[in-house]
């Protein structure tokens, strides 16, 4: 079982880490890159893959050579055997048809070519969920969204699924598909690891990992356009036919008012906040 | 469907006995799995605990594990006191021949540390066999088939089949209850042990005890620091903190209704223990669990089929006197059981090794450590009241206190010896009338204020890690009316009486004007003790794998 798993770097929109400008804009060259947090998902799903039926997992991300650390940190959790990243400045500002288009082409240039393909339910940046569809589109093979739980038989090649439908955890089905496919993990997915034997590998994994992760470099393929034949004129801005017109900042909740500090203690001061406070419970 | 899993051995618990049974498993080829419920091996064991290297048992833990005691162990014991007390009044006995008899050598341990040292070395050798340690998974009962046992259960994966199950489960052995080899009714047959793990500043263990690094100490303490109940202190010296706790009988506890948590402090507060502690105080752990009394439990036969019991889920559990021995025990019994299945299988008769197990733990003199033959006859003279009441009364009396001030040095000399003490009768003479005597006659005032302030109750549970099964109690209370299970409310040792943030209360219910006494309980602080499986009316399980109480020292 060939796998691999897309990942994506986007800024680290924790409290603490995130830093915004004046006007509100995002300010990428403060705020850390950071793993896409639903792409834990899509790792875990991988991952249970691989310590079920063995075989390999590549985590391939699109982005600046800086992602070589979002790349780490995946092989750290996937236990991954390789890293492709896709960077060149050709390829950057892409709109999700662009990066659809790079990324199956990535994936087609793949030896051995991949039975599964594995992403994450959105970015925490763009938040459009259209880059998966669209790589599926682009490479011709089908897609399973909002996936729950995993069974894969290797050797009629083929995936059983259980899927929210319409998102919704109190509506569940189960699908079929031939291999190869794309499979969007669901926040909701869980890993199952009911056997022995594979609680006893995914130790053995995580003890092969620690050394490879450790200098994952060695571990990492760059390829640029050129690598993967691809035309300039498609792919990056240029093929980008999305055009984001303007970007509205989240306005700012007005916070012109002026705080008042009183002591709980004292009524007299307590007597002013009530004062203040009662036309307002009278609906005034 | 997948086919079941299988192994040809399945340990269950990383304790001493587990690690020990799979590791000779390991070394003669067996393919051993073994399961851990804890997340980490450890992290839900307490003991005092000295660990003793028996010159007379067949296996010490060192033999099997090298590099354990620089690795695992905190001090060596090198001076060994007992300490009679009665109020301010000390005598003091030396008892490192006591100590010393049989031994090889004795380590202070902190469960964590060793445990999780232990499992990492398990491990490794388990899987050159094929199977591995896991830990977070908690085995939930014995897999059958046709009445036979064939594997076990678990509460986080499938069944699995094995020819070899190694109940290394501890105290409350869920596998020894559900093979009906073991039952929690009688609070006679065990002791409960609570302890403290307290910090000490950098030096202070050397300089307040004259220790120099390598060397280290024990105490007992008995007397009438705990009223009446039946038990003792104890306090060993660590690398860089102190295991101060209390080993009482369950029955003694019950009858006093005594607050454990509240004997700790006695004996913390004691004006003896402030050589050792100040104001400065400051404790990191706060445990307790049972602790089975071979006398009364060890099992004679502790197999059926498949299953094999070794250490505390067997009762292999020694009270020698005031020196408490299970460690070794289960080191012992594991490899004796690891052994016999070796054995038996390189003859084509897996299913022999019970019998030979058995015979083993008979012919290494263990069974005879575990329950002296003797002693059946004195505990049928001893520990009868009226016989315990005329003791008390003769030893009481100026005859009595007589006899100890003529006997006086010569007291020390028969403490000291090892026959005598592993005769004590199970009475209040004993724990705390002799000591009691001997302190008020030959003991002198020691004075002096002790100002630690132990933690109470809400903060030593508070200071606890806990992954809570939400929604999933582990132990529900079958009659929760008060002369059912009462008892709990002050037995165990994060409850007491009108304390609201433990795991039993006490709570009056009106209905149709009718008036009861019950117990509610509330599993969130429960430290997984085991005592209200049998002094209370429940239905008790240990709690999934991985959740419930998180112990750091042990
Ligand atoms: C306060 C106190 C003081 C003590 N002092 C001493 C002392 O000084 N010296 C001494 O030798 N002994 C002492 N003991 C006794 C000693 O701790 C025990 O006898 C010893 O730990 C028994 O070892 P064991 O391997 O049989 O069981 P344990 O050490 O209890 O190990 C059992 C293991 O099984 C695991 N387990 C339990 N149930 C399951 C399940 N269903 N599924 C999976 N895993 C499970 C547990 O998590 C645990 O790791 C003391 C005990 C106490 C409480
Ligand atoms: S609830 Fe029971 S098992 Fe838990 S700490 Fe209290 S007595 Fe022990």
């Amino acid at each position: 079982m060939n796998m691999v798993v897309l990942t994506k770097g986007v800024p680290d929109f924790r409290e603490g880490q995130v830093s915004f400008d004046e006007d509100g804009h995002l300010e990428r060259g403060e705020t850390p890159t950071v793993m896409n947090p639903n792409d834990e998902h899509a790792l875990e799903a991988a991952l249970q893959t691989k310590v079920r039926q063995g075989g390999t997992v590549s985590v391939m991300s699109m982005g600046p050579p800086g992602y070589g650390d979002v790349l780490r940190e995946a092989m750290e959790s996937v236990y991954a055997d390789d890293l492709y990243l896709l960077s060149d400045r050709e390829m950057a500002a892409a709109d999700t048809w662009a990066t659809a288009i790079t990324i199956a082409t990535a994936l087609e240039e793949m030896e051995p070519s991949p039975d599964l393909v594995f992403a994450g339910f959105k970015t925490a940046d763009g938040e459009t969920g259209h880059t998966g569809p669209q790589t599926c589109w682009a490479y011709g093979m089908p897609i399973v969204t909002h996936v729950v739980s995993l069974e894969i038989d290797p050797d009629e090649e083929r995936l059983r699924a259980k899927r929210l439908v319409e998102g919704d955890i109190e509506e569940i089905e189960t699908v079929e598909t031939s291999l190869p496919a794309f499979v969007v993990a669901d926040p909701e997915f869980e890993p199952s690891y009911r056997r022995a034997e594979h609680r006893l590998r995914h130790r053995d994994l995580r003890e092969e990992t620690r050394e490879r992760a450790a200098d994952h470099e060695e571990h990492m393929t760059v390829w640029d356009h050129a690598d993967l034949n691809l035309d300039p004129d498609y792919i990056g801005l240029d093929g980008s036919p999305t055009v984001v017109s303007s970007v509205d900042p989240i306005p700012k909740a007005p916070a012109e008012r002026e705080a008042t500090m009183v002591d709980p203690e004292r009524d007299e001061e307590m007597r002013q906040v009530f004062e203040e406070m009662a036309p307002l419970a009278g609906g005034e | 469907m997948t086919e079941r899993e299988r192994y040809e051995a399945v340990v269950v618990g990383a304790g001493p006995g587990g690690a020990a049974a799979a590791a000779v498993l390991a070394r003669n080829d067996v393919e051993t799995l073994v399961l851990e419920r804890g997340v980490e091996a450890g992290s839900k064991n307490v003991s005092g605990g000295l660990l003793y290297a028996e010159e007379s048992a067949p296996y010490a833990i060192d033999d099997l594990f090298s590099g354990f005691r620089e690795a695992a162990t905190e001090r060596p014991v090198t001076d060994y006191y007992l300490h009679n007390l009665a109020g301010d009044r000390v005598e003091t006995f030396d008892i490192t021949d006591l100590h010393e008899h049989d031994t090889e050598w004795s380590d202070a341990v902190l469960r964590r540390k060793m445990d999780s040292w232990l499992a990492e070395r398990v491990h490794e050798l388990t899987r050159e066999t094929g199977g591995g340690l896991l830990t977070g998974v908690r085995v939930n009962g014995l897999l059958r088939e046709g009445g036979e046992i064939v594997g076990v259960t678990c509460d986080e994966l499938d069944p699995i089949e094995a020819d070899l199950v190694v109940a290394a489960d501890g105290v409350n052995s869920e596998l020894a209850r559900d093979a009906g080899l073991m039952d929690w009714e009688e609070p006679e047959e065990w002791f409960q042990g609570v302890k403290a793990v307290v910090d000490m500043p950098e030096g202070a263990i050397d300089d307040r005890f004259g220790l120099d690094g390598d060397e280290g100490e024990a105490h007992l303490f008995s007397g009438d620091l705990f009223e009446d109940v039946r038990g003792g202190g104890f306090l060993y010296t660590n690398e860089g903190t102190l295991s101060i706790g209390t080993v009482f009988h369950l029955d003694s506890l019950v009858a006093e209704e005594a607050e454990p948590h509240e004997l700790l402090d006695a004996l913390l507060t004691h004006p003896l223990l402030a050589r050792w502690l100040d104001d400065g105080y400051e404790e990191l752990e706060y445990a307790a669990k049972l602790v089975p009394d071979s006398k009364k439990v060890a099992h004679p036969s502790p197999h059926e089929g498949r299953l094999v019991l070794v250490g505390d889920a067997a009762g292999q559990m020694q009270a020698q006197g005031p020196i408490i021995k299970g460690m070794n025990h289960a080191v012992t019994a594991g490899a004796l059981a690891a052994e016999a299945f070796s054995e038996a299988r390189s003859r084509n008769d897996p299913d022999a090794a019970g019998d030979l197990y058995e015979r083993k733990l008979r012919d290494e003199g263990v069974m005879k450590k575990l329950c002296p033959p003797r002693y059946r006859a004195v505990r049928a003279l001893a520990e009868h009241d009226p016989v315990t009441d005329v003791l008390d009364a003769v030893l009481e009396s100026p005859v009595g206190r007589f006899g100890v001030r003529a006997l006086g040095d010569r007291l020390e000399t028969l403490y000291g010896s090892p026959f005598l003490s592993m005769m004590v009768p199970d009475t209040r003479t004993p724990y705390v009338t002799l000591p009691t005597v001997i302190a008020e006659e030959l003991g002198e005032r020691i004075g002096g204020e002790n100002d630690v302030d132990p933690p109470d109750l809400a903060d030593r549970i508070g200071d606890l890690t806990y992954d809570v099964d939400v929604g999933n109690p582990h132990i529900e209370v079958d009659d929760d009316s008060f002369a059912a299970s009462g008892d709990a409310v002050t037995a165990c040792p994060v409850s007491a009486r009108d304390f609201g943030g433990g795991c039993y209360r006490e709570e009056t219910v009106r209905t149709n004007g009718d008036e009861r006494t019950v117990v509610s309980l509330d599993t969130q602080p429960c430290v997984e003790c085991g005592t209200c499986a049998v002094v209370a009316d429940t239905d008790w399980e240990h709690p999934r794998g991985g959740k419930g109480v998180e112990f750091r020292q042990g």
